[in-house]
């Protein structure tokens, strides 16, 4: 494999191993909870470090997952003394767990691959560099590193693809039957943990929020599945890490920044132009809404008046806005557009009721 | 049946349930029989949802011993059936009616086994009988509050259980639905089934319910709704904040009026 090709691998692979746990963090209300973790997990490498002396053990994972649960355990205990409110106290905890991380970094380990740009940002242009061999096979750590994530995330998905989903969306009904949400929070939160520490070579601390949180939000604007919305997710963050490749190639800037940045472009897309949630789509429903009600009230005034002996005044075509007090361009228009639509039809001067009109009046009256 | 040894559907006895040493619930007693449709009565803040949470072990209780058919909830988890609030969960949660109401056998099916053609089945059959079939492919997010509220009572009907725990079944939902509601709790009544429902309008409970609690922080009285739902009883359970219709039925009217204002 050239480097190229080994770097690409990488960033796709990071995205979805994040994409994945992610989808839960949003529909849980806890995005900012995957801020707190990549960042606290730093002491725990840190720590970690300390310890065993090396900084590519895989007993790193261990120490990084166990100070993303603290920090959760810690957030959720400060909060429930009921003095300080949830987002506070992640506002609390994580800074205090990272500036302990980052003032070990620079008084003990510096130089020593715990480099602190690296911890921050990533430098997954660097991947090639640090390989392992397995069966013969020469690969970077960090694929080697990401894969085994990627593969304990998507298999703990589908194993507890129940649980995770009734205890999402309903816990209390998920504790009553019996299963336990506490240890599938729990658990979930160690994924997030193992997956921040995994992408944090790859992407650094600040921009695995981005490729956690992005690319479910965007899926969450495009389907009604859970399934689906998991698919989604990971399609966008492999684009994501594609595109970001090829611009940060192009620009010779950081690939890390560019993956992010292209998670927020298609996001971006996507909230304009999504088929039903889109920013478009609202727009023009609101616009149709708009027309279609004053066509319904041009139908039902109609409807009142029809055969009546001031049906010729009430509903003449030049003098119909003064008895509805609507300006002359606007009542032109909901004509042309209740004529265009069938619904009415003009006869002498005068508005009459096609069979289509009067049941959309009446659909209005039943109502 | 062994079910049946126990002469109680639900047994509470001295149940304390506090929230930070502040008592939501203090020294409940409360004998529930079978087959029997109950209301839980009392003004907001009276600990009625917490009632239920505590039977089914969701809240922790400070003191006391809930048993159902004699043994604790944990036992008999198979038989009992929950519906909490309709607002207690997201209804933007990205799933369809027919995959909610399947989580109702997410019990039977324990840890990792998943739903299959015969929980399908189960599904399709609970929502032909609240009427929502016609809604199974729907995304949750597009039902109306009493489509919602059938949907949990579809997914409550997939645990075929003895004893049902509702939280509010009636709150928000339209004239058509509250009659389909309580026609579906009476044949649960002539199964021999026990339903125990929180309830918010006094109106209704002597057409609906044959017994009732009423409760206040403490039980004010629990029994059949022809000999403790009157004018003293109430009194104790709303405070001053309970005025009567002088009819011929003015036991069976009570009307429940607004907050004076200060």
């Amino acid at each position: 494999m050239s480097p190229q090709i080994e770097i690409l691998l990488v960033a796709i692979i990071v995205s979805i191993a994040c994409a994945l746990p992610g989808v839960f963090l949003i529909l849980r209300r806890m995005a900012l909870m995957s801020d707190a973790i990549s960042h606290s997990v730093l002491l725990g490498i840190v720590v970690g470090f300390f310890i065993i002396g090396q900084v590519d053990s895989p007993i790193l994972l261990i120490f990084a997952a166990g100070t993303g649960v603290a920090t959760v355990s810690l957030v959720e205990l400060l909060h429930r003394t009921q003095l300080v409110k949830e987002d506070a106290a992640i506002g609390i905890v994580f800074p205090a767990l990272f500036s302990i991380g980052v003032i070990l970094v620079t008084r003990y380990a510096n130089n020593v691959h715990l480099d602190q740009d690296v911890v921050l940002l990533g430098e997954i242009a660097l991947a090639p560099f640090d390989r392992v061999t397995i069966l013969g096979l020469s690969l970077p750590r960090g694929l080697v590193v990401m894969t085994l994530i990627l593969v304990t995330n998507l298999s703990c998905i589908v194993i507890f693809y129940k649980e995770l989903k009734i205890s999402t969306f309903d816990a209390g009904l998920a504790t009553a039957l019996g299963f336990s949400p506490v240890f599938i929070h729990y658990g979930l939160m160690s994924l997030v943990s193992i997956t921040a520490v995994g992408a944090f070579h790859a992407v650094g601390a600040v921009l695995v929020v981005a490729l956690m949180i992005v690319p479910p939000a965007t899926a969450y604007l495009l389907t009604n599945r859970l399934s689906i919305m998991l698919a989604i997710s990971s399609l966008v963050g492999t684009i994501s890490a594609i595109m970001g490749y090829f611009v940060a190639a192009k620009m010779d800037a950081s690939v890390a920044g560019s993956m992010a940045s292209m998670t927020g472009i298609c996001f971006l897309l996507t909230f304009l132009i999504a088929p039903k949630r889109g920013i478009l789509a609202i727009i023009y429903r609101r616009f149709r809404q708009k027309w279609e009600f004053s066509q319904t009230l041009l139908l039902i005034h109609l409807v009142n008046h029809e055969g009546k002996e001031n049906e010729a005044e009430e509903c003449n075509v030049n003098r119909i806005n003064q008895h509805l007090s609507w300006n002359q361009t606007f009542t032109q228009n909901v004509i042309l557009y209740a004529e265009k639509k069938g619904s009415i039809q003009i006869e002498e001067q005068i508005l009459r009721l096609t069979n289509r009109g009067r049941e959309i009046a009446d659909q209005a009256f039943a109502r | 049946m062994s079910m049946n040894q126990s002469s109680s559907a639900i047994e509470v006895t001295d149940l304390t349930v506090a929230y930070q040493e502040k008592p939501v619930l203090w020294d409940i007693d409360m004998n529930v029989p079978p087959g029997v449709l109950m209301a839980i009565v009392g003004p907001n803040g009276a600990g009625k949802t917490t009632l239920i949470k505590a039977i089914l072990g969701l809240v922790r209780s400070a003191s006391g011993q809930m048993l159902i058919y004699g043994k604790p909830y944990r036992q008999q988890r198979r038989i009992v059936s929950y519906v909490p609030q309709r607002g207690s969960v997201d209804w933007d949660f990205p799933t369809t009616v027919k995959d909610v109401v399947m989580m109702g056998r997410y019990g039977a099916l324990g840890w990792l086994r998943r739903p299959g053609q015969q929980e399908k089945k189960l599904a399709s059959e609970a929502m032909e009988k609240v009427g929502i079939l016609n809604l199974a492919d729907r995304q949750i997010s597009q039902l109306s509050g009493g489509q919602q509220q059938r949907v949990f009572l579809a997914r409550a009907l997939t645990q075929d259980a003895q004893v049902y725990l509702m939280d509010e079944p009636f709150q928000g939902v339209d004239a058509t639905t509250e009659r389909a509601i309580v026609l579906l709790l009476q044949q649960f009544r002539e199964e021999g089934k026990t339903v125990v429902v929180v309830h918010h309008d006094l109106q209704t409970v002597s057409d609906y319910f044959d017994w009732v609690t009423l409760l206040n922080v403490r039980r004010i009285a629990s029994g059949p709704v022809n000999t403790i739902f009157n004018e003293s009883n109430l009194r104790q359970t709303y405070g001053g904040r309970i005025g009567f219709l002088k009819t011929e039925q003015e036991m069976s009217n009570p009307q429940v009026l607004p907050e004076p204002t200060l």
